[in-house]
């Protein structure tokens, strides 16, 4: 083995794949952490999206009177919804402390140091799989049988892995640095969900868009607005679970995979540059 | 050459100390990023004016002034089974360069070979959770030393009847004494296999006897052909457990050869020696010191130095008092330049008065020796305080070498002979 400045790069996909038992064991001690001397323990994955989607159904479902998609009660709209947004939240958020977190072993061992945020992302996961528990129980309470797009499912989930994985990895090399980030991604959490068409769902903004700026400008601010990564996830969801197959907007999701594929490779590219430094700066 | 393992070439390492350390706070950095730009702008104006000159000259941030090399020009090799101690004082380079050696961080200029499995033990228990049980600690710590699942396994009793924690398996570390946390610890540790092994000072943890119990296993991995570099402070472990040593100073490699030849050479430059004072307040105490409400400030000879073999010697120690501390005493030492403790003085041998500070100021105590009974030799001094039977108030060993010289009564045999107590005797011949 040669160690040589700026050498690192070299075998780092060998080296992730020869720590990936260490990522594992990693992943397995922070789910295990997560809910260690709570009393409700892993419930909390599951009170946590349940009370959000409650409060969403009662307020914008009932009490502001937002449209459902046709057909698709507001509730399930919004757990399809609001199950990849806490996710991807949770996994930002998590990520963004990780490698904080764990500085003591990032200053004393060395591994490569993208496990750490990525058993974050785990962590979310495995959070996310307990919270689908809901949309089951909805489906089965509002008697909404799926169709055969609910196959679709996993390949979102790994979509959404991805729109996490991008923004995770910029957000934990910024924090090591500034810990500004530390304070700002919780406000940038809680916006987001506005943002992103989690209360509502997005045709309703291209109703309002088209509506202000007519038809040509707003289908242009619409696909803007599209590019968000998080909405192609969550509009995919929708779809996936029952949503009207006929309003699916295409360019838009197409657009948000890219982008989301574009921030997926921002995030490692600055992520193997900047965690060379980790030790020294942390 | 096919059994050097370790092959360090020209190591260097930068740290940039200060304001631009890097670590600055996000608003300079986002002052940097509005800023550059429109001093690039301003450096390169649109309107291609006529250059008066060469005033225009680019800024550049150049402060090398700042710049603190942790590492300068480092180079030596190691060969396969040899055991290597690292020795110099506190901010010689000796941890940055275990870091280097283990990946941890990145040097700036140089380049390292290794050939083999290395694992790096800079710390006892890194990674362990206080959350998870013993069992699960085990693993996990394993995992992040390096060892696979199958092989923590296999091993799993075996370390779990090194640390005596059986009982204690399935309780959350969090709930163990801080002894057993630490024998749980070094019990992984110390069943790692890898081909080279990099030790930074972890054995000065834990009671006596599981030191005991540590150097032990250090010295059976030494002896297991493994290649292992080990950095202490404690000359006697470097010397009983390591070959060969390499002595760091301000960054470079000052010397390496020998184990006993360095050390020695080591004990005589890099302490004061002869001085009638030693200053204390500025040597760096060992990590283990915690309490900050004493502190030794110097000693120093009231009698003429060299010590004489035979004759009286006081010693006055200063030290400030910052905290409130109940039931003082005060010691010195005299140990062999090899880290054996050979006579101890102390303030409460006598009469059991350990005196109480409640206020922040000053004192000084002299300690004064009948007659030195230490044989014509080089010793090294250390300096230490407790509160009460075990509580270390400040520790600082090794604080300068001493010689001591034949006295008037010193008889010719013994003159010049290896360090050793030579205490009178009362005889009687018939």
């Amino acid at each position: 083995m040669i160690l040589e400045p700026g050498r690192a790069a070299k075998n780092y996909w060998r080296d992730l794949f020869h720590y990936r038992e260490l990522f594992l064991i990693l992943a397995w001690r922070d789910v295990l952490v997560r809910y260690k001397q709570t009393a409700a323990g892993a419930a909390w994955a599951l009170i946590q999206p349940l009370m959000s989607i409650v409060v969403m159904t009662l307020i914008f479902g009932k009490l502001a009177g937002l449209p459902s998609e046709d057909g698709v009660p507001y509730a399930i709209m919004v757990c399809a919804a609001m199950l990849p947004w806490q996710f991807f939240a949770n996994a930002l958020s998590l990520a963004s402390q990780s490698v904080v977190n764990n500085a003591g072993l990032i200053s004393k061992i060395y591994f490569p140091r993208m496990i750490v945020p990525a058993s974050s992302i785990v962590v979310s996961l495995v959070d996310f799989l307990v919270a689908c528990s809901i949309l089951a129980g909805l489906m089965v309470w509002y008697h909404f049988w799926p169709t055969w797009r609910l196959l679709v499912l996993p390949v979102l989930v790994m979509l959404a892995i991805a729109a996490a994985l991008g923004p995770g990895l910029i957000v934990t090399a910024l924090t090591v640095r500034y810990r500004d980030f530390r304070m700002l991604i919780p406000f940038v959490v809680q916006f987001g969900m506005y943002v992103c068409p989690v209360a509502y769902k997005s045709s309703l903004v291209h109703d309002k868009l088209a509506k202000k700026f007519g038809g040509k400008l707003g289908e242009k601010f619409f696909l803007l607005y599209s590019s968000n990564p998080m909405v192609g996830v969550i509009d995919g969801f929708r779809w996936a679970v029952g949503g009207n197959a006929s309003t699916f907007y295409w360019p838009g999701f197409v657009l948000s995979v890219s982008l989301t594929v574009v921030f997926m490779f921002i995030g490692i590219y600055y992520f193997r540059k900047t965690e060379r430094v980790f030790a020294d700066v942390i | 050459m096919s059994d050097i393992v370790i092959h360090v070439e020209n190591l260097s390492k930068k740290y940039i100390l200060g304001k631009k350390g890097g670590s600055e706070g996000l608003r300079h950095a986002i002052h940097d990023f509005v800023i550059t730009p429109l001093r690039w702008l301003k450096n390169h104006p649109i309107h291609a004016e006529p250059k008066t000159g060469g005033e225009r000259t680019p800024v550049k941030n150049q402060k090398p002034a700042n710049d603190f090399w942790a590492l300068k020009d480092v180079s030596f090799e190691i060969k396969q089974g040899e055991v290597v101690g690292v020795i110099g004082r506190n901010g010689a380079g000796k941890s940055t360069l275990l870091k280097i050696l283990s990946r941890i961080t990145e040097q700036t200029e140089g380049r390292v070979e290794i050939t083999g499995r290395v694992a790096s033990l800079l710390e006892v228990g890194t990674g362990f959770h206080p959350e998870l049980t013993g069992r699960e600690n085990i693993f996990l710590n394993g995992a992040i030393l390096g060892m696979s699942r199958m092989e923590i396994r296999h091993k799993f009793d075996e370390i779990v009847a090194f640390a005596e924690v059986e009982k204690f398996l399935d309780t959350p570390v969090k709930r163990y004494s801080s002894g057993m946390y630490v024998r749980l610890a070094f019990a992984v540790a110390a069943h790692l296999e890898p081909e080279i092994l990099i030790v930074d000072e972890v054995l000065a943890v834990g009671d006596a006897q599981f030191q005991k119990k540590c150097l032990g296993k250090m010295q059976e991995v030494a002896k297991g052909g493994r290649t292992v570099i080990f950095v202490s402070h404690n000359m006697g472990t470097v010397t009983s457990l390591c070959s060969r040593a390499l002595w760091m100073a301000e960054g470079r490699m000052h010397r390496t050869g020998p184990v006993r030849e360095v050390i020695n050479d080591y004990l005589s430059k890099g302490m004061a020696s002869d001085y009638k004072t030693v200053d204390l307040s500025k040597i760096p105490r060992p990590s283990y010191v915690h309490d900050d409400r004493l502190r030794l400030e110097s000693i120093e000879w009231l009698n003429d130095v060299p010590l004489q073999h035979g004759e009286p010697a006081v010693a006055l120690i200063r030290f400030v008092i910052h905290g409130p501390v109940e039931g003082v005493s005060i010691g010195i030492g005299f140990s062999t330049i090899e880290g054996t403790r050979l006579l101890s003085y102390d303030t409460d041998f006598q009469d059991d008065y350990r005196p109480d500070f409640p206020e922040a100021r000053t004192h000084s105590v002299k300690l004064a020796i009948d007659s030195l009974p230490l044989g014509p030799a080089n010793y090294s001094l250390d300096v230490g305080c407790r509160s009460g039977d075990s509580h270390a108030l400040d520790y600082v060993p090794a604080v300068a070498q001493v010689e001591v010289i034949p006295g008037p009564k010193t008889p010719g045999s013994i003159v010049r002979q290896d360090a050793g107590v030579r205490f009178q005797s009362c005889c009687s011949w018939h």
